[in-house]
């Protein structure tokens, strides 16, 4: 029986290589979320119905290739991939389930920077986050960084940058952000937009328009670039004059949501000012970096999320509604459920409860579901 | 409630919860109950679908700090 880590899965569901999971959580918990790529097969069928024997689900089972186990920590994976190699077949289980694959960032490198350094896209394939890290002229920024910070304080290290900047685009409710806690270790100074920070009780830079921050020889520019809608905070930032990172606003094949601070009906205006008025002012030949992707079907070649701006302004839906109403439709009616415990999860980006790391993991699980499409 | 066999599940992982309930319910009669206290958070939503799956019935749940209990009917 093989291990078989997050990182294996994830190269393989970027290579869009055959993979058979059999996945033995409850059918609730599979039909919500599950690891998901263009090959990946499926089959679900809780642990406990297979206690048995698997006699009933053998002849559903490939006997040519290897089967990937898969449950939500591992214990029951281990049980079963036992029982299947006793039957004969080839098996492996994934380390530290389902819990361990929401948790696992792939690094991917966007480009390097005109004025040297270099732009890396971290994937959450699990979750679907994105986090990025400029780096240049031995200093880096981090924007809209996952709670998973080793994963960005170590890559830094390896690198020989000191991370100098980190941003929240805005106060997120999908997922906890490291942010703070990299800038505490790092002696960096913390970024977010004041109209998102009303509540928090922390020091924070107030992030807004109209600025420019230094990183090495690249510039940040956050400049006319507020951007409400998803929050009312929402601000963009503009890298290197040439990448375009939306926060929530935008994402490759879908729009924010604005409702999940509880004020859908006032942020709709905000929103459709941000899509419809304030980015296409810009050049379309920025490159657009969300902090989200919803599907598989949105990672490039190499596994990176990004697109041209203009390519958005032809084939993303929720860029092409010119009926006011009808965008409001969409954008308030209709909306796919909310992110799990996002109200807890605002809490904890806002300081104001502090969940242990056991309990911050069980408020991030599920899909992300920032988006509408 | 009436209790027939008793179940001390606590400080065990996934599967342990269930795989002793299973072993436990099967020397059961029907209409019979099994009272199980787990610790584990994954052990809920678990031996609620286990409970469905086998048509048992779950006649009553509570929690007690970290203390789940469970009084499963056997179907």
């Amino acid at each position: 029986m093989r291990i078989i880590q997050s990182s294996e899965v994830a190269k393989s569901v970027i290579a869009k290589e055959s993979l058979f999971i059999l996945d033995v959580r409850n059918t609730d918990a599979f039909e919500d979320w599950k690891i998901e790529g263009e090959r990946v097969r499926h089959l679900n069928v809780p642990y406990f119905d297979l206690l048995d024997g698997i006699e009933e689900i053998e002849d559903q089972l490939p006997k040519d290739e290897e089967i990937l186990v898969v449950c939500a920590k591992e214990g029951s994976s281990i049980l079963m991939a036992e029982i299947l190699e006793e039957a004969g077949f080839s098996v492996g289980y994934l380390l530290g389930g389902m819990k361990a694959w929401s948790e696992y960032l792939e690094p991917v490198k966007i480009a390097d920077l005109k004025s040297g350094g270099e732009l890396y896209q971290f994937v959450r394939l699990g979750k679907g986050c994105l986090s990025y890290m400029v780096m240049s002229g031995g200093e880096a920024a981090i924007i809209d960084a996952t709670r998973m910070t080793n994963v960005f304080t170590d890559f830094a290290k390896q690198r020989g940058v000191k991370i100098t900047n980190v941003f929240d685009t805005h106060l997120h409710a999908d997922h906890i952000s490291g942010g703070r806690q990299i800038a505490k270790t790092m002696g960096a100074t913390y970024w977010l937009p004041p109209k998102d920070a009303e509540e928090v009780v922390f020091e924070y830079a107030a992030l807004e328009g109209d600025m420019s921050i230094q990183i090495g020889d690249t510039r940040i520019d956050i400049q006319a670039l507020y951007s409400p809608g998803h929050t009312i905070g929402s601000t963009s930032l503009i890298v290197d004059d040439s990448y375009l990172m939306t926060g929530d606003i935008l994402f490759i094949d879908s729009i924010g949501r604005p409702d999940l601070a509880g004020l859908a009906e006032d942020w709709v205006g905000d929103l459709r000012e941000s899509l419809y008025s304030r980015y296409k002012k810009l050049s379309k030949d920025l490159t657009v970096l969300p902090a989200h992707f919803m599907i598989i079907d949105e990672l490039n070649e190499d596994g990176s999320v990004s697109e041209k701006l203009g390519v958005l302004y032809e084939q993303n839906h929720g860029l092409n509604i010119e009926d006011e109403k009808e965008f409001r439709e969409l954008v308030t009616g209709n909306l796919p459920p909310q992110p799990n415990a996002y109200e807890e999860i605002r809490l904890t980006n806002m300081g104001k409860i502090q969940p242990d790391e056991e309990t911050q993991r069980e408020m991030e699980i599920g899909p992300n579901r920032c988006a509408v499409r | 409630m009436n209790t027939t066999t008793f179940l001390d599940a606590k400080g065990l992982a996934c599967p342990m919860p269930i795989v002793r309930a299973k072993k436990a319910m099967k020397d059961m009669q029907t209409g019979e109950v099994l009272e199980i206290h787990t610790t584990d958070k994954g052990s809920v939503s678990d031996l609620t679908a286990w409970a469905a799956s086998g048509n048992h019935e779950i006649k009553d749940q509570q929690q007690e700090s970290d203390v789940f209990k469970f009084w499963i009917q056997k179907g």
